[in-house]
């Protein structure tokens, strides 16, 4: 009951409204549509050429930093929609902070790594502070505090994609987007990167890319699926597009698309 | 079908031309190489004999009047003051131009036009630059109306540095996993603290390397200075010096290879081999400094 009534409470932090966005004259996803609540953790998933991680990366203005990538469409965020041209992305990204596929520390100390995003965002806080319960948030405390000096790739993959999540909360964003965080880790960094998750949850929305479908049922309140089809003019070139949209639960046992079912039960993809 | 024995046959012709062409390559290898161990030898030999203390304390007596050369204390200095200027005009504009290209530019025709343009400049020979340096400095007396000086000196090599900076940079940074500065841009830092703090310390060495390289082809040029610096038999006192002008080992050596006194000759020699040996040694340490980089790199 209680659940419930949290539920209805949650407002959209972040919305899409037909949201069309090609590399050049390619068409890469068109036509999406998708509310994202606060403080859930909603995945994206679907096959490879979907359009997922363009979308993905189309929520913090990352794909400003690709050349040709242009976006129609209006991504609404706080009320104001992130791609007006008086926009910052700078302060976009502040806001919004992303997790990436592969591990990404910067070449130096651990503590610099979560201290850099920290300083230059103007924290003037207790730095050690910060320090620790960003690692502490990110469960790499403890393989972390003994060697806080040392470089930040003397640690193992996994827990190098926990000090890139830690530097992100540093940053106190509202949003975290990760692409694919876990693909390049073994199942069991996987799975506390999955309790780490669970842990933000309770401060953060979480917009997560995934191809791993336990994933998203292990750790996501909603599910978008992305699917691809070919282009109307028959050139063979396909367009993603946001085939379904529902709470995890739905999405998984009584998906309402033919094409949604087909793929959550590994008939492709 | 005949069956060929499994085991190695020297006589098979495919084997022999094999052979041949192996030495061959060998060959022309060892004979690439000869020049410079000639040289270097020739020169330690030569060079090596004529190294004295007074050499690097001494100026050098105008030839002819007596047999004692003096040593060549002003052109070493004048050498390090020449490359000095050289590295700070061209350091921080190549290094600007190359961040340029490599973190700003999209491809775009005025990054491709400068692309092509840095690498023309990088063939042009280096007496054109001591002309162009010559016409626009020193004939026009613009420079405080100091005709041939140091500082005229220091920019015609900087000219010659300027396309190597730029290119060490470019590439230097273009090594830089791109994963890095999406991490940099995706927790809200701007593009330049991207730059500043976290692109171009990872690019450091390799930069580095580069603009070292750079000082040695520079500090060794001789027909840019011909024009610009011209020569000087005496010591560098002060700031002042900089706008008369400035003896360099390159001109010394040019300078007093040809005089027909055995003494200058001798300088020439000791001057030769203190140049080979600085321009060797900054090799090889940049060398080490490269080692260093692929070491550090990221696993």
């Amino acid at each position: 009951m209680i659940k419930n009534t949290k539920k209805s409470q949650k407002k959209n932090i972040l919305s899409l409204e037909d949201v069309s966005i090609s590399y050049g004259t390619f068409e890469a996803v068109k036509n999406v549509f998708l509310n994202f609540k606060a403080g859930d953790i909603t995945s994206l998933i679907g096959p490879s050429g979907c359009g997922k991680s363009t979308v993905l990366r189309a929520l913090n203005r990352m794909n400003d930093l690709i050349p040709n990538c242009s976006l129609k469409g209006t991504v609404l965020f706080d009320g104001t929609n992130i791609y007006d041209k008086r926009v910052d992305p700078v302060e976009v990204r502040r806001r919004i902070g992303m997790v990436f596929q592969q591990p990404n520390p910067f070449p130096k100390s651990i503590y610099e790594n979560i201290a850099f995003g920290a300083r230059i965002n103007g924290f003037t806080g207790d730095m050690d502070e910060l320090v620790e319960s960003s690692l502490r948030k990110a469960a790499v405390w403890s393989e972390c505090k003994d060697k806080l000096n040392d470089s930040g790739y003397s640690l193992s993959g996994g827990q190098q994609q926990r000090l890139c999540i830690a530097r992100t909360i540093a940053i106190e964003p509202e949003i975290i987007l990760m692409d694919e965080p876990c693909s390049a880790l073994d199942p069991i960094s996987t799975l506390k990167i999955e309790e780490t998750m669970h842990e933000l949850k309770k401060n953060y929305t979480i917009i997560i890319v995934t191809h791993n479908m336990q994933q998203a049922l292990r750790v996501s309140d909603m599910t978008a699926f992305f699917n691809a089809i070919e282009y109307e003019d028959g050139d063979g070139g396909k367009v993603g597009y946001l085939a379904e949209f529902d709470s995890t639960k739905k999405i998984f046992n009584s998906p309402k698309e033919k094409t949604t079912q087909e793929y959550i039960s590994g008939k492709f993809g | 079908m005949i069956m060929n024995s499994l085991f190695y046959q020297k006589k098979l012709s495919r084997n022999v031309g094999d052979k041949f062409f192996t030495s061959l390559s060998v060959f022309c290898a060892l004979i690439a190489i000869l020049p410079l161990i000639f040289v270097v030898t020739y020169i330690l030999i030569k060079g090596g004999a004529q190294i004295t203390p007074e050499l690097f304390t001494l100026e050098p007596n105008p030839p002819g009047d007596d047999l004692d050369a003096g040593g060549i204390n002003p052109a070493l200095i004048g050498t390090l003051v020449i490359t000095t200027i050289a590295s700070i005009i061209s350091i921080p504009v190549g290094v600007g131009g190359g961040i340029y290209l490599a973190e700003y530019s999209n491809g775009g025709p005025f990054s491709k036009f400068i692309r092509f343009g840095v690498n023309v400049l990088a063939g042009v020979p280096s007496i054109i630059a001591g002309v162009f340096i010559y016409a626009l400095i020193v004939s026009t007396k613009i420079l405080f109306g100091s005709m041939y000086s140091g500082l005229a000196g220091g920019m015609a090599l900087s000219i010659l540095m300027l396309p190597t900076v730029i290119k060490t940079t470019d590439e230097g940074l273009k090594l830089v996993p791109n994963e890095l500065r999406y991490a940099s841009l995706g927790i809200g830092a701007s593009m330049y603290t991207t730059i500043l703090k976290i692109t171009l310390p990872t690019a450091f060495r390799s930069i580095a390397t580069g603009v070292v390289l750079g000082i040695a082809r520079a500090a060794g040029e001789t027909a840019p200075l011909i024009f610009t610096a011209l020569f000087s038999y005496y010591y560098i006192v002060g700031f002042e010096d900089l706008f008369y002008e400035m003896g360099s080992l390159a001109v010394l050596i040019y300078n007093f290879a040809l005089e027909p006194y055995d003494a200058q000759n001798k300088l020439a020699w000791a001057a030769s081999f203190i140049l080979v040996i600085s321009i060797l040694t900054v090799n090889i340490f940049s060398r080490i400094l490269a080692a260093f980089t692929e070491k550090t790199k990221r696993v």
